[in-house]
């Protein structure tokens, strides 16, 4: 799938989890039974368009409350999506994913694809959602601290809240500054690196990434037709190689190695009409041998 | 094939965890929560 198509379907798919227009001009949040759902991607639901309810968030109230239970529903709805389409959410679902592609198309002198932290970077994502996600709330009742202490989707979700209630911007302090500022240091991050805050930070990406080798909806690399010519590798935004690695738990589905491969050697599947195929296929193929 | 195994496995887990939140009205919650501002969420606290 080339870029354009996919910044039409991530736009169709943010605006539908931010339906709640009204809010934008009024500065007050939708509280309607639709948030009763976690949405598959970053979206924070003190964002004053959304309809849904941020599954990060939503895991964290539950962890940190202060009668400690298992938060099944959360949990469940994650492995839930994670199963079925992996890391694809990223890819086309999230929000602040769109956010980051945005803001790296904007022309800029250098843009970093590899360097030598990148890879020990990545490890931080997992820290972040065993500490500030799991741990921490566990241990301090009341505090979601990614959510306070991190999450940028909060601070622009704070940001479009003050444009419709100015008394909001009185009431912003030190830790806005410091939200700010992380909010800052990504954006111009995304600029000349490709999706930092999926590749370093993210803690769903941490959840759905090791997903992707099992969800439903996968990549497959025919050895048969790869020339190896590494084209794949060379477009790809988050340095995996599909070739060797079609369901890394970096990928996050965005097709383009499927687009750009001269020999059509990767291709999308998903299980169940696969599953169909193979079965027709069989059944084609006996048919004819009971003819012949 | 091991693979499918573990697919479904997973599918069937979420599943049931899905089936025991909705059972202790787990939803209710995340709306009691998400229909609030949270205000240390957007920088206030």
């Amino acid at each position: 799938m080339d870029k354009k198509k996919r910044i039409i379907i991530q736009s169709i798919a943010a605006l539908a989890q931010n339906a709640n227009f009204k809010g934008f001009f009024t500065g007050k949040i939708y509280d309607g039974k639709a948030k009763s759902v976690c949405v598959p991607g970053l979206n924070c639901y003190s964002c004053p368009g959304a309809v849904g309810a941020c599954p990060i968030g939503s895991l964290q109230n539950a962890l940190s409350g202060y009668r400690f239970k298992l938060p099944y529903y959360v949990v469940g709805l994650l492995l839930f999506f994670g199963v079925l389409v992996g890391r694809l959410i990223c890819g086309f679902l999230c929000p602040f994913g769109l956010l980051q592609d945005l803001l790296h198309h904007v022309p800029f002198p250098v843009k970093l694809k590899r360097f030598r932290a990148d890879k020990w970077l990545r490890i931080v994502k997992y820290v972040v959602l065993v500490a500030l996600v799991i741990v921490l709330p566990i241990c301090v009742k009341l505090t979601p601290f990614f959510c306070k202490y991190l999450c940028p989707s909060g601070t622009v979700s704070g940001l479009l809240l003050a444009l419709g209630d100015r008394g909001l911007f009185q009431a912003f302090g030190g830790l806005f500054a410091w939200k700010a500022c992380i909010l800052g240091i990504i954006v111009l991050a995304s600029v000349v690196i490709a999706r930092p805050f999926c590749k370093y930070l993210c803690p769903l990406g941490a959840i759905y990434g090791p997903l992707n080798k099992v969800s439903i909806y996968h990549l497959e690399c025919d050895p048969s037709k790869c020339i190896s010519c590494g084209k794949c590798s060379s477009v790809c935004d988050m340095c995996v190689d599909p070739s060797k690695d079609p369901n890394s738990a970096e990928c996050i589905r965005c097709l383009r190695c499927v687009h750009e491969c001269p020999a059509k050697a990767l291709s999308p599947r998903d299980g169940v009409s696969g599953s169909f195929r193979k079965f027709f296929l069989k059944r084609k193929a006996g048919e004819e041998k009971n003819l012949g | 094939m091991k693979k499918k195994i573990g697919t479904v496995l997973c599918l069937l887990f979420a599943i049931l965890l899905l089936a025991l939140g909705i059972s202790k009205d787990q939803p209710q919650s995340v709306l009691t929560k998400a229909s609030k501002v949270c205000l240390e969420c957007i920088g206030i606290g």
